[in-house]
C-alpha cells in the first residue's frame, strides 16, 4: 500500500511490482446540470480526475447508476451514459461494467482504475517552501451551479461552466509528471482554500494565495452577492476560517469564491519555484489557457494561508 | 402592507428563489422572511440588499427573522418622518483611550464614554473598533461587560480583522464579529452620522 486512508486523498494507491502500482477511485453525484448528456460527461470527468490528480493513467472504468425507473424516461439514462462513454474515450479509457440499482433520486459516476510508477506518484503532501501553487480550472462552479438551480442564470454562463466541468484534467496532469512537480490535488468539495489547506497541515509550512491571480468564473462574483451561495461555501469558509488570514481590503463576494465547493475542479499543483513559469506557459499551449501561478508555500510553523 | 415568507427548512437557493417570488409580487412595503440557518440568512440578506432594499435581522430561538423594506416607503411604518438622519448613527473607536493626554485618564474616560452611550437616544446602530480600539472588545478588556450589553440591545459590534491579528488578539475577541476594510468603509459611507471619541 503507498496511498492509504490515512490522508485526505480520494483515491487509493496499491503497488504490484517495483515499476507498477494501481490507483483505484470511485465517485458519484446527483445531477448538477440538465442536460443529461452533459451531466453524464460531468460525472465521467469528475471520477477520472483522482486519478489525474495523483499523476496516474486511468485504464478501466465501471459505471454506478441510481435510477428512479418508475418515475423517469429511461432515454434521460441512455444519454447520460452516452455522454459518460464519450468522456471515457476521449480520456482513452475502457468501460468494461457497471451497477444500476433503483433509487428516489438520481445519480450517476464512475469508479475508475488506473496505473502509475510506484516512485511517481503525487499526493497532497510534499510541497517545499519556494514552491509555487498552479491553478488549472477557473473557481465558481459551486456559485454558477446555485444560481443555474435557481434560474438565475444565462444560457451562456451555463454553456461555461458546463464546459469546464465536463473537461478532464488529463492534459494537465500529463504535463506535470513531465514538468515533475512536488505535490497535486484535485479542487473539488471543500473549495480551493479547504483543499490548499491539505496540503500544508501538519508540515509546518504556509502559504500565501495572490488573490487577483486566481482565475474566477465571469459571473461568479455577481452571483455571490446576489445570495446564490450553496451551504457548502458557508460550512468550508466556517470550518477553516481560523486558519485563514484575509486582507481585510478584499471583498467578502471574492473570498466566498475561494471556499466555494467545486464539481470537477482543476488541479492544485505545487511546483519548484524556477520551474513554474515554464509550466504555465506550457498548459496554456496545450490548450488549459485559465492555468495561473496563485501562490506561494512559504515558511509558517502556524500554517496559516495568507491571502492578499 | 406585511408578508411573510417562511423558508425554513429549505436548501440554497431555494430560500433567495422564494424571496425573490414574494417581492416581485410586490410594488412597495416590508416583506418579512424567516430562516433557520446562517447560509440562508446571509443568502436573502444579500440578495435584497442587491435588489436596493434596505434589511433587518433579528435572532428568534435559532431562527432569524429577515424584514425586507422595499420601494421609496422604506421605514417601518410606525417611525415618524423626523426621526430619518438619526436612523444610522455609527460610532468609530480608533483607539483604547478616549482623547489625547494622560493615558490613565483617557481609559477612564473611554469607560465612561461606553458606558454612557449604551443608554444613549437615538440608539447606535454600530460601533466599530479599529487599531487600539479593538483591545477593548477583547479578553481582558475592562469595558468587555458594556460592550456585550450593547451587542444585547441589538448594536452591532465590528472590529477590523486586520488589527485583530496585528495585536495577535484574533482568538482572544469575546464580543461581536470580525469584520473587514470593506464592510467598515461601507458602514461608514451608509451612516448618517459617525461619532468618534
Amino acid at each position: 500500500m503507498i496511498v492509504g486512508m490515512e490522508r485526505a486523498e480520494d483515491a487509493g494507491v496499491y503497488k504490484l511490482s517495483d515499476d507498477l502500482a494501481i490507483i483505484q477511485t470511485v465517485d458519484f453525484f446527483t445531477p448538477i446540470v440538465d442536460d443529461p448528456y452533459m451531466f453524464g460527461q460531468i460525472a465521467a470527468a469528475n471520477a477520472l480526475s483522482d486519478v489525474y490528480a495523483m499523476g496516474g493513467k486511468p485504464l478501466t472504468a465501471m459505471n454506478i447508476v441510481c435510477f428512479p425507473i418508475k418515475t423517469m424516461d429511461i432515454s434521460i439514462l441512455r444519454k447520460i451514459l452516452k455522454g459518460g462513454l464519450d468522456k471515457m474515450k476521449e480520456a482513452g479509457v475502457t468501460l468494461v461494467g457497471g451497477h444500476s440499482v433503483e433509487d428516489s433520486e438520481l445519480k450517476y459516476g464512475l469508479s475508475v482504475t488506473g496505473t502509475i510508477h510506484p516512485s511517481k506518484v503525487l499526493t497532497n503532501v510534499g510541497a517545499k517552501v519556494g514552491d509555487r501553487l498552479i491553478l488549472t480550472k477557473p473557481l465558481g462552479t459551486g456559485i454558477i451551479n446555485t444560481a443555474i438551480k435557481g434560474g438565475m442564470a444565462k444560457e451562456d454562463s451555463i454553456e461555461m461552466v458546463t464546459r469546464h466541468m465536463a473537461s478532464l484534467n488529463k492534459t494537465a496532469s500529463e504535463i506535470m509528471q513531465e514538468v515533475e512537480v512536488n505535490a497535486c490535488t484535485d479542487v473539488t468539495g471543500f473549495g480551493l482554500l479547504g483543499h490548499a489547506f491539505e496540503m500544508i497541515q501538519g508540515t509546518g509550512k504556509g502559504m500565501i494565495i495572490h488573490i487577483s491571480n486566481i482565475p474566477v468564473l465571469p459571473e461568479a462574483v455577481n452571483f455571490a452577492k446576489m445570495g446564490m451561495v450553496p451551504g457548502g461555501t458557508y460550512r468550508n469558509k466556517e470550518f477553516r476560517i481560523n486558519q485563514v488570514d484575509i486582507d481585510s481590503a478584499l471583498s467578502p463576494y471574492l473570498i466566498d469564491i475561494l471556499f466555494d465547493p467545486q464539481t470537477s475542479g482543476g488541479l492544485l499543483i505545487a511546483v519548484p519555484g524556477k520551474k513554474a513559469q515554464k509550466m504555465v506557459k506550457r498548459l496554456r499551449e496545450e490548450g488549459i489557457e485559465d492555468a495561473a501561478i496563485i501562490g506561494e508555500v512559504m515558511e509558517d510553523s502556524e500554517e496559516r494561508i495568507l491571502v492578499r | 402592507m406585511r408578508n411573510i415568507v417562511d423558508v425554513k427548512g429549505l436548501a440554497c437557493p431555494q430560500p433567495v428563489i422564494n424571496t425573490k417570488k414574494a417581492l416581485e409580487e410586490i410594488e412597495e412595503g416590508i416583506l418579512t422572511v424567516i430562516v433557520d440557518n446562517v447560509a440562508a440568512r446571509d443568502n436573502v440578506r444579500r440578495f435584497a440588499e442587491s435588489q436596493s432594499c434596505t434589511v433587518k435581522v433579528e435572532e428568534d430561538n435559532g431562527d432569524y427573522h429577515l424584514e425586507i423594506a422595499k420601494g421609496f416607503s422604506c421605514e417601518v411604518e410606525s417611525k415618524p418622518m423626523e426621526a430619518k438622519g438619526n436612523d444610522n448613527i455609527v460610532v468609530y473607536i480608533n483607539s483604547n483611550l478616549m482623547g489625547v493626554g494622560d493615558e490613565e485618564l483617557g481609559r477612564i474616560l473611554m469607560g465612561a464614554f461606553l458606558k454612557t452611550i449604551i443608554g444613549a437616544e437615538p440608539q447606535p446602530k454600530k460601533i466599530i473598533f479599529i487599531n487600539s480600539g479593538v483591545k477593548l472588545a477583547t479578553e481582558g478588556s475592562e469595558v468587555l461587560e458594556s460592550i456585550i450589553e450593547m451587542e444585547k440591545k441589538g448594536i452591532e459590534i465590528l472590529s477590523c480583522g486586520t488589527c485583530l491579528n496585528f495585536y495577535g488578539l484574533k482568538k482572544k475577541l469575546r464580543v461581536g464579529v470580525v469584520s473587514n476594510m470593506y464592510d467598515i468603509i461601507e458602514s461608514l459611507i451608509e451612516a448618517d452620522k459617525v461619532i468618534s471619541p
